[in-house]
């Protein structure tokens, strides 16, 4: 398959008046076409910056890209200027944010929200530009679209709201739909809609997505594969199989044994104890180690090595190496 | 609509006649008459005058004479200049009121929302701390110091701008900064914050990431949104300028409604009390229904009505 989207060591960090914290350290992944792939990690582990960094939505200063490419069809997005960059967002790669309820400008009408991008990246007239909206609130689901165009957002639910957003960042066909958080803020029946809804989209347009959450729940419905980060790096990634069925990260482990599972009766929720690594000073070794039931001593000393498990499954933790492997084995 | 603009006029009708009676009692319980300076008037002349202008009758009396002139809007003569009627005084003086007035306020807007938003889009760089800098001056100092300021060094040290009276544009320079000054310094402060707001909001983020260009967020998402808390404070600006132009027309000398207004008071000149303050008074209510007005039409959440079954 196609690569389209390739992200190579990328470094991002912001200076505050603490000094300089170290959202992003060293991050690499890539993105086949039509693929679906999961950012999972828990908060502040740089899941969103990540995603930001590749549209070049980080607020500059006090964030910068202080290192890395994010390849995108052979392009490198890090090197473009802001108006090459403006020519990108929206048109070949489009985001979706968190909150559907701020995401929408209260004073404008979503007719026009939704067509204004258009305008502005293709020569279309206003009736082309509004048959299109039109059609792409069909695809989302909103009945009586016609009608719905001149309202405003306050007019609409939530779910509805979430489902316009997803509606204007399809308006200009994107190769690549980055989904920060897209369910998080809605209650759980909206959720699957919207899910479903991710689902319907990729079957009809085979647009690639790139899926921020904390939701396991979400990821093991639509990701094809998943990269499972933590401070500031992706210490797992595997298809959507090898990381619920052989998850190797002692991480990973954890997150899993911290989801509540139905088909498992009676079994006691495990959290991972304490809490992630300051960014400000990040660790030398494996940022886990302090709270990582299976650490040994070099964990805290040196960042683990990289292992390719599988042609897809590849993970940074010294119990990969082999002595380690040994020393458990007798 | 149609309902809610009813409502408020029949509102704004009680509002005046409150004023208005306000004022007449108000101005009657100071001591004194039209009367009392002209010296070498006899008591029968006194009287005969009191008698022409129905001073003579009890308060109540005078009261519904007063009422129904107010209603007819018919004053009728000055006390003190009988030559002419309050109209009259009104249609000469109102218009070069309003002219300083409104081409103050117009300048007041303009350029506090551009200051402001320079200020925001350059948050704590140079053009904000200066704009900023600029600002707290503008409100810290007095109108009527700046003008004297203005005239100073302008007309007199530097000779460039003239120093009074309102017969050309070059005469309405010194004027309308003197009076725009202040309410472009509050504008510009609001504004500077709230589209220092704005500019964080989620909205913002996502015309971001549709790729429009950056002017045109700014204008078209963020200006919108920010300006609601200047439309805010725009009936209370308005006042403000209103009372300004009294001091700054008797600084400049310039032949508008204050000098009259403020003349009529001190010499218990009835009819123009009257006149000149119900006539301001319907002025400024009017004004602060347009300001509400106005504020429906940029925010679409805000309702001017109830609707029915939504």
């Amino acid at each position: 398959m196609e690569k389209i989207l390739e992200v190579n060591d990328l470094h991002v960090s912001f200076q505050t008046y603490g000094g300089e914290v170290k959202a992003v350290r060293g991050v690499s992944f890539d993105l086949h076409k039509g693929e679906t792939l999961a950012i999972v990690g828990e908060s502040g582990c740089g899941k969103s910056v990540t995603a930001n960094s590749i549209m070049k939505l980080i607020p500059s200063p006090p964030g910068k890209i202080a290192n890395g490419s994010i390849y995108f069809k052979g392009r490198d997005l890090t090197r473009l200027s802001e108006k090459a960059i403006r020519d990108i967002r929206g048109v070949d790669i489009s985001m979706i944010f968190q909150d559907p309820m701020t995401a929408l400008n209260p004073t404008l009408t979503i007719g026009n929200q939704l067509t204004e991008g258009i305008k502005q990246h293709q020569n279309i007239t206003s009736k082309e530009a509004k048959t299109k909206a039109i059609d792409m609130l069909n695809l989302v689901g909103i009945p009586n679209p016609e009608e719905r165009m001149k309202q405003y957002p306050h007019q609409f639910s939530g779910g509805m709201r979430q489902r316009i957003v997803i509606a204007m960042a399809l308006i200009c066909e994107p190769e690549l739909l980055i989904a920060d958080e897209p369910t998080t803020a809605l209650d759980v029946t909206i959720q699957a809609q919207i899910l479903q809804l991710f689902n319907k989209i990729q079957q009809e347009t085979g647009v690639s997505i790139i899926l921020i959450t904390h939701d396991l729940g979400v990821v093991a419905k639509i990701a094809d594969r998943i990269a499972v980060m933590y401070a500031g790096k992706v210490i797992e990634v595997g298809t959507r199989k090898e990381i619920f069925y052989t998850p190797q990260h002692p991480y990973t482990q954890g997150l899993l044994n911290s989801v509540p599972r139905l088909d498992k009766r009676k079994e006691k929720l495990v959290p991972i104890d304490g809490t992630p690594p300051d960014l400000f000073a990040p660790p030398q070794g494996c940022p886990f180690t302090a709270r990582c039931p299976k650490a040994m001593e070099v964990c805290g000393k040196v960042y683990p090595i990289h292992s390719e498990l599988s042609n897809t499954h590849e993970v940074d933790c010294w119990l990969q190496d082999e002595r380690a492997k040994q020393h458990i084995a007798t | 609509m149609v309902k809610y603009i009813t409502k408020r006029l029949v509102l704004m009708i009680l509002t005046i006649f409150i004023i208005a009676s306000l004022t007449f009692f108000l101005m009657h319980a100071i001591p004194g008459s039209p009367f009392n300076e002209e010296r070498g008037t006899n008591e029968t002349v006194q009287a005969n005058l009191e008698e022409h202008y129905h001073l003579d009758e009890p308060l109540l009396v005078q009261y519904f004479i007063y009422m129904k002139s107010v209603v007819t809007f018919d004053f009728g003569p000055s006390i003190k200049q009988p030559t002419e009627t309050v109209n009259d005084l009104l249609g000469r003086g109102f218009p070069i009121s309003a002219e300083l007035g409104i081409i103050s306020i117009v300048v007041a807007v303009i350029s506090g929302i551009i200051l402001g938003v320079f200020a925001a889009l350059r948050h704590n760089g140079i053009i904000d701390y200066m704009a900023m800098a600029f600002a707290v001056l503008g409100i810290s100092i007095p109108n009527f110091v700046l003008a004297t300021l203005l005239i100073q060094k302008f007309a007199v040290d530097w000779d460039v701008l003239p120093a009074a009276t309102w017969s050309s544009p070059m005469h309405m320079i010194l004027p309308t900064i003197a009076l725009a000054t202040g309410p472009m310094a509050i504008i510009a402060r609001l504004t500077r914050s709230s589209m220092i707001e704005t500019l964080t909001q989620d909205y913002i983020k996502t015309a971001h990431a549709k790729g429009l260009k950056p002017w045109k967020i700014v204008i078209k998402h963020a200006l919108k949104n920010a300006l609601m808390p200047v439309v805010t404070i725009m009936g209370t600006l308005l006042a403000g300028v209103l009372t300004g132009t009294f001091v700054i027309e008797k600084i400049f000398a310039i032949p508008g409604m204050g000098k009259y207004f403020v003349e009529s008071i001190n010499q218990r000149d009835y009819p123009v009390i009257m006149g000149t303050t119900v006539f301001y008074s319907a002025f400024l209510i009017g004004m602060l229904f347009l300001v509400d007005i106005a504020y429906g039409l940029l925010d679409p959440r805000i309702k001017l009505h109830k609707e029915g079954g939504e």
